[in-house]
Formats: structure tokens, C-alpha cells, sequence
């Protein structure tokens, strides 16, 4: 019951029967649905104005409801691009039947489908990319900030590269990661796309400096008393990180790796536009450079896609955290 | 004659930006196996420092503490430590907290078994068996101090310290704990350091009191002995002419010849706040009203 907290006095059905809902009801609907959708339509129209007075050589700026139009082809290509899938490999695979039913030995190739990734690909993509880079980040970043953390002579000794390597941005190492990549990476069966390993180590670079920084700082803020305990009974030295240590530096550990995520999203798209990586980056800098009149519309469909992909994994990060710390109390936002 | 315990001209001495600071000069204590020991004074007269050094948190910088032949020089649980903020993991439910010490500290020595039941049995001592599963955020003050007491007997140390085990708890939750303590004590007979700022408690609890002088260089003053027979009341000693007379005589020693400089200074102030720190023992009064209430 949406209603509860006045329910003694009225109850939700109240509503039905007076046809007058209780003031405080109102109020709270009002900060819950209302506000953030006034705010939201608020921006539609400012931006449909603004669309209607922007002229550039890709035809108008669009608006909402181009916006909303270009959404549709893009699924409807999706979809397009699907039914020439099946429809490839269906035609391979009668061709193998009909070949093997006159000589069972013979050895037929299965081709792949050539056709050009769809948006939704791009999505999948850029999705996995940051996952990769961000795991490899935090695998790297979360020990190394609880070292820093516990020895305060590593800390002074490690910091000054911190803080001159963390201003810089990842995309200034794409050019180096690139040429070490094609470099190092060399296998005849390789297990990933060299592209895809460029966007992926860009993504760590940048990931690495906050969840190293705010581990640190959480681990070596531990309570004094809790850290005599484990010295006064004698806990080896990992046994004190996975018992002692690391509960209480999660609060910290997650605000790095949510901070890192999230820069890790942004700098991923743009390392992909520059580099010509598959993903959301490329989708956006093809349409640039395809020029259509639709280009710009299917431009701003990435740009909000990118804005609630990005959100949804704040969101899922906070799902972990709640999952993963003990005080069940703490507001997490 | 060899002590059980001998703390004996033990100093420490603090580098700081300005010079060099003498926190403790020249304490020499021996204890008893057995033995029930409060340390009192004014605060920042370095109880807490001797503690520490016992506890070999701290190193001092001279001097030694012997524990039956051997020399302390690091933590461990034969010295046990309760603290004054109970220092529970807040991640770890109250029977965990407990078990985390004792499977650390019997580790090849008792099975899986007899450590669970070691754990039960020391949290039902201090009667926290209906909440073996909670967590700390869930219990009262006093239940989480408990629960740190559970924790340092389940060491079975050879001597348990307590740093002003009661000092952040009301004065009616205070007299129940010192009541458990008391009839723990009676039981085991263990060997304690206790740190407290209150006369009364220990008075009631203690078979000397060892008074602590200011610091700079701070070092033992007086030692009383309490000899009051045991098991001791509080109701009854309340009106016992011999406990009033030991109990004058810390006040004595408190307030007339270690008179805190920083509280004279401020002394009307002080008064307002009588409740905090050092000046609890000026309405220690107060707080046996409320004990006698209890």
C-alpha cells in the first residue's frame, strides 16, 4: 500500500470512497512522480524550441520527435539485419545438407555473416569493453590501494605517481596503448579483437587512480581499537586484510569503484570514436561522417542511450554494494 | 620472591615537534596471580599508557614487563584487552566476534566442536546467550561491552586488561556489568587490570587500587589495598564505615594531593560538566543513588 503512512487515518481505498485524497498523500506523490516528470517535460520542450531554431548543414537540429522517429529505424534495422542473418545462414546450411547428402565426406565451411554491425551490437560492444577494462582495473587497484593503505612508507612512495599520472587523460595513452598492444599481442588464434584490447586497457588506465586513492584512504582510516584486537589475537597478516580490513574500507572501496565506472564509460566512448574500436564511439562517428539528414537524430539516440546505460550501471554497482556491506543502515546514494 | 606479573621501571618518553616529552617515568608494579588491580587517576596521566605497554601495544622506552618468566614485547592473547569502546567488528555478529578470537587462539588446540561450545559458554557468562546471532548495531551499549568481556575471557588470558570498561555506559547499566565482573571474577579468579575513573567502582571491585600521579613524567603515587572481605554487596557496603574510609581516601588522593591543574584552572566550569571525564568522581554521590536504585 503506497499510502502507508497515514494509513490509520487514510486508509488508500479512502480514496475511492471521498473521491478526496488526504493532503499529505498528495504532497508525497507530488515529490515522488510529479516533480521529476515536470522536470522532465520542462527539457522536452526547451529542447524542441531550441531544435526548431538550430540550422546546421545536416538539416535541422532534431528535436524530440525526430529523436523518437530515429529510435524506431534504428530497431527496425536491428531487426532488418537479424532476418539477413537467419536468412544467411539458413541459405548455408541447405547448401551443406544438399552437398552432404551427395557425398557425406565432403567438408563444408560454414561462412560468417559479413553484414555490418547494428546499433544494438555497438551497444553489446561498448557494454563488454568497459566490463573488461573496469574488472582488470579493480583486480589491479583494490590490492594495490590496500597495500598503499597499510604501509604508509609504500604510500609516500607510490603517491607522487599517483597524482601525476591521474590527471592525465586516458586518451593522451590511447596512441601508446595501441602500438604496445599490436606489439605485445601477438597470436595466431588470438582469443580478443586487438581493438577491442586497446579500448579495454585505455578504459583500466583511467579506472585504476580513484578506487586506488579512495582504498587507500578507507583502509587507512580503520578504526584503531579494531586493528588492536587483531593484533592482540594474533591474526596473521591476510587473515587481518579479509577479516579486519577490507569489511571496513568497503563504503570507500565501492565510492572509488563507482567513480572509476563511471569515468571509465565516458572515456571508453571516446576512445572508440578516436580509435575507430567497435562500439558505441564508432556508431557515432560513422553517423558524423555518413552525413545524412538522419545522422543527427540517430546521434542523439546514442547520446541518450550512453546517458541511461551509464546510469543503469550506477545503478547496478550500488546493487552490489548493498549486497556486499554489512551496514545494512547506511544511505547509499 | 618472583612475581607473577612485574612491571618495573617502565618509562616512556614521546618524540614531538617540540622537544621531547616524558609521558610516564618509573613505574614499578608486581602482581599477584589472582589479583584484582584498578588503576585510577586524573585523565591523561598515562593509566591508559600503562595499559598499553602491559598489552605490549605500546614499547616503552625503558624498562620491562615480565608475564610468569617472559618478557612482553608484542600483542597476544595472554594479555587480552577489553576497550573502552567495545571494538566489536560491526561487520561480524556477536557469537562471530567471539569466535573469531578463539579460533584464532586455540587453533590446534580444540576441535570444531569445543570451540563452539567454549564460545556459548563464555557469552552465556556474561548472560548474552539470547543474542548469540545478532549484530552489534543491534544491541544496547551495555550488551556490546559484554560482548568485548566475553571476548577477552574467551582468551583465557594469563591477565585480562580492561581500559575503563564501564566509562562509556550509564551508571545503571554500569552496576549491572560491575555485578557480572564481580561474580565472574569469583568463579575464575582471574588476574585483571582495570582502568577506571570511578571511586566506587574500584573501590567495589578491586583488591588494590594503584592511584597514578599527573603527568608530565607521571608515575604511581599511592597504592591502596581493599581488604574487604569477599563476595562483596554494594548495598551493604554502601553503609560500611571501612569502605567509606577507603573510598575517602581515594578522593583524598584525587582532589587534594593530585589536584588536576587543567581542572583547577576551570573549576567552575568543570562543575557544570560534571559529567564528563575526570570529574565524574565528584558526583560519585549521585551515581550510587542510582546504583542503590538498581
Amino acid at each position: 500500500m503506497t499510502s502507508a503512512t497515514t494509513a490509520s487515518k487514510s486508509p488508500f481505498w479512502r480514496l475511492f470512497l471521498t473521491g478526496m485524497p488526504s493532503q499529505a498523500w498528495i504532497s508525497r506523490q507530488a515529490k515522488n512522480l510529479a516533480l521529476p516528470l515536470v522536470g522532465i517535460l520542462v527539457f522536452l520542450l526547451l529542447w524542441q524550441a531550441a531544435a526548431s531554431n538550430i540550422e546546421t548543414s545536416l538539416g535541422q537540429f532534431p528535436g524530440p520527435a525526430a529523436v523518437w522517429e530515429q529510435s524506431h529505424n534504428l530497431v527496425d534495422e536491428y531487426q532488418q539485419a537479424r532476418q539477413k542473418e537467419a536468412a544467411f545462414y539458413e541459405r548455408q546450411y541447405e547448401r551443406r545438407d544438399k552437398i552432404l547428402a551427395e557425398d557425406p565426406d565432403a567438408a563444408v565451411r560454414i561462412f560468417d555473416y559479413p553484414g555490418k554491425p547494428t546499433f544494438f551490437d555497438q551497444i553489446v560492444t561498448s557494454l563488454y569493453t568497459v566490463m573488461f577494462g573496469f574488472l582488470v582495473a579493480t583486480l589491479i587497484a583494490v590490492p594495490l590501494g590496500v597495500v598503499c593503505g597499510l604501509s604508509e612508507t609504500l604510500y609516500r612512495a607510490i603517491n607522487p605517481l599517483i597524482q601525476v599520472f591521474k590527471p592525465v587523460s586516458p586518451l593522451a595513452w590511447l596512441p601508446l596503448v595501441t602500438m604496445v598492444v599490436s606489439a605485445l599481442y601477438i597470436s595466431d588464434d588470438p582469443m580478443f579483437d586487438k581493438s577491442f584490447l586497446t579500448s579495454a586497457f585505455t578504459v583500466t588506465l583511467c579506472c585504476l587512480w580513484p578506487t586506488v586513492i579512495n582504498t587507500a584512504v578507507g583502509v587507512a582510516g580503520i578504526d584503531k581499537d579494531l586493528v588492536n584486537v587483531s593484533r592482540v589475537i594474533r591474526l596473521p597478516a591476510l587473515k587481518h586484510v579479509q577479516k579486519v580490513v577490507l569489511p571496513s574500507a568497503i563504503p570507500m572501496i565501492f565510492t572509488g569503484l563507482r567513480l572509476s565506472l563511471a569515468t571509465g564509460w565516458m572515456v571508453l566512448i571516446a576512445a572508440e570514436m578516436l580509435a575507430q574500436n567497435p562500439g558505441l564511439g564508432k556508431f557515432i562517428w560513422d553517423e558524423f561522417q555518413n552525413g545524412s539528414s538522419n545522422s543527427l537524430g540517430r546521434i542523439m539516440v546514442a547520446v541518450i542511450v550512453i546517458g541511461f546505460i551509464g546510469f543503469l550501471l550506477d545503478i547496478i554497482m550500488l546493487a552490489v554494494q548493498r549486497r556486499v556491506s554489512w551496514d545494512k543502515n547506511a544511505v547509499l546514494r | 620472591m618472583k612475581h607473577y606479573l612485574d612491571i618495573s621501571n617502565v618509562g616512556i618518553e614521546v618524540k614531538t615537534d617540540s622537544g621531547p616529552f616524558r609521558a610516564l617515568q618509573d613505574v614499578n608494579l608486581k602482581i599477584d596471580k589472582g589479583e584484582f588491580i584498578s588503576l585510577i587517576g586524573h585523565s591523561g596521566c598515562g593509566k591508559s599508557t600503562v595499559l598499553n605497554i602491559v598489552a605490549g601495544l605500546y614499547g616503552a622506552t625503558e624498562g620491562g614487563v615480565i608475564l610468569e618468566g617472559r618478557e612482553v614485547d608484542e600483542p597476544g592473547p595472554d594479555r587480552a584487552v577489553v576497550f573502552q569502546n567495545h571494538a566489536l567488528l560491526p561487520w561480524l555478529s556477536v557469537y562471530e566476534n567471539v569466535a573469531l578470537a578463539v579460533r584464532e587462539v586455540f587453533k590446534g588446540r580444540k576441535t570444531r566442536s569445543e570451540m563452539r561450545d567454549w564460545v556459548e559458554h563464555n557469552l552465556a557468562l556474561v548472560h548474552m546467550s539470547h543474542a548469540l546471532h545478532k549484530m552489534p548495531h543491534e544491541i544496547s551499549g551495555g550488551m556490546k561491552q559484554r560482548v568485548g568481556i566475553a571476548r577477552g575471557l574467551a582468551m583465557e588470558p594469563k591477565v585480562l586488561l580492561m581500559d575503563e570498561p564501564f566509562g562509556a555506559l550509564d551508571a545503571l547499566t554500569r552496576a549491572h556489568l560491575q555485578d557480572s565482573l564481580m561474580e565472574i571474577q569469583n568463579d575464575l579468579d582471574n588476574t585483571v587490570i582495570m582502568i577506571t575513573h570511578d571511586v566506587d567502582e574500584a573501590v567495589l571491585l578491586s583488591d588494590r587500587i594503584v592511584m597514578m600521579t599527573n603527568g608530565p613524567a607521571a608515575g604511581i603515587g599511592e597504592v591502596l589495598d581493599v581488604d574487604l572481605p569477599r563476595p562483596r554487596h554494594r548495598l551493604e557496603l554502601a553503609e560500611d564505615a571501612h569502605y567509606n574510609r577507603i573510598r575517602q581516601q581515594v578522593l583524598k588522593f584525587l582532589y587534594e594531593k593530585q589536584r588536576n591543574p587543567a581542572s583547577a584552572a576551570v573549576e567552575n566550569q568543570a562543575q557544570g560538566e560534571a559529567k564528563n571525564s575526570e570529574n565524574r568522581d565528584g558526583v560519585a554521590g549521585d551515581d550510587r543513588k542510582d546504583d542503590e536504585a538498581a
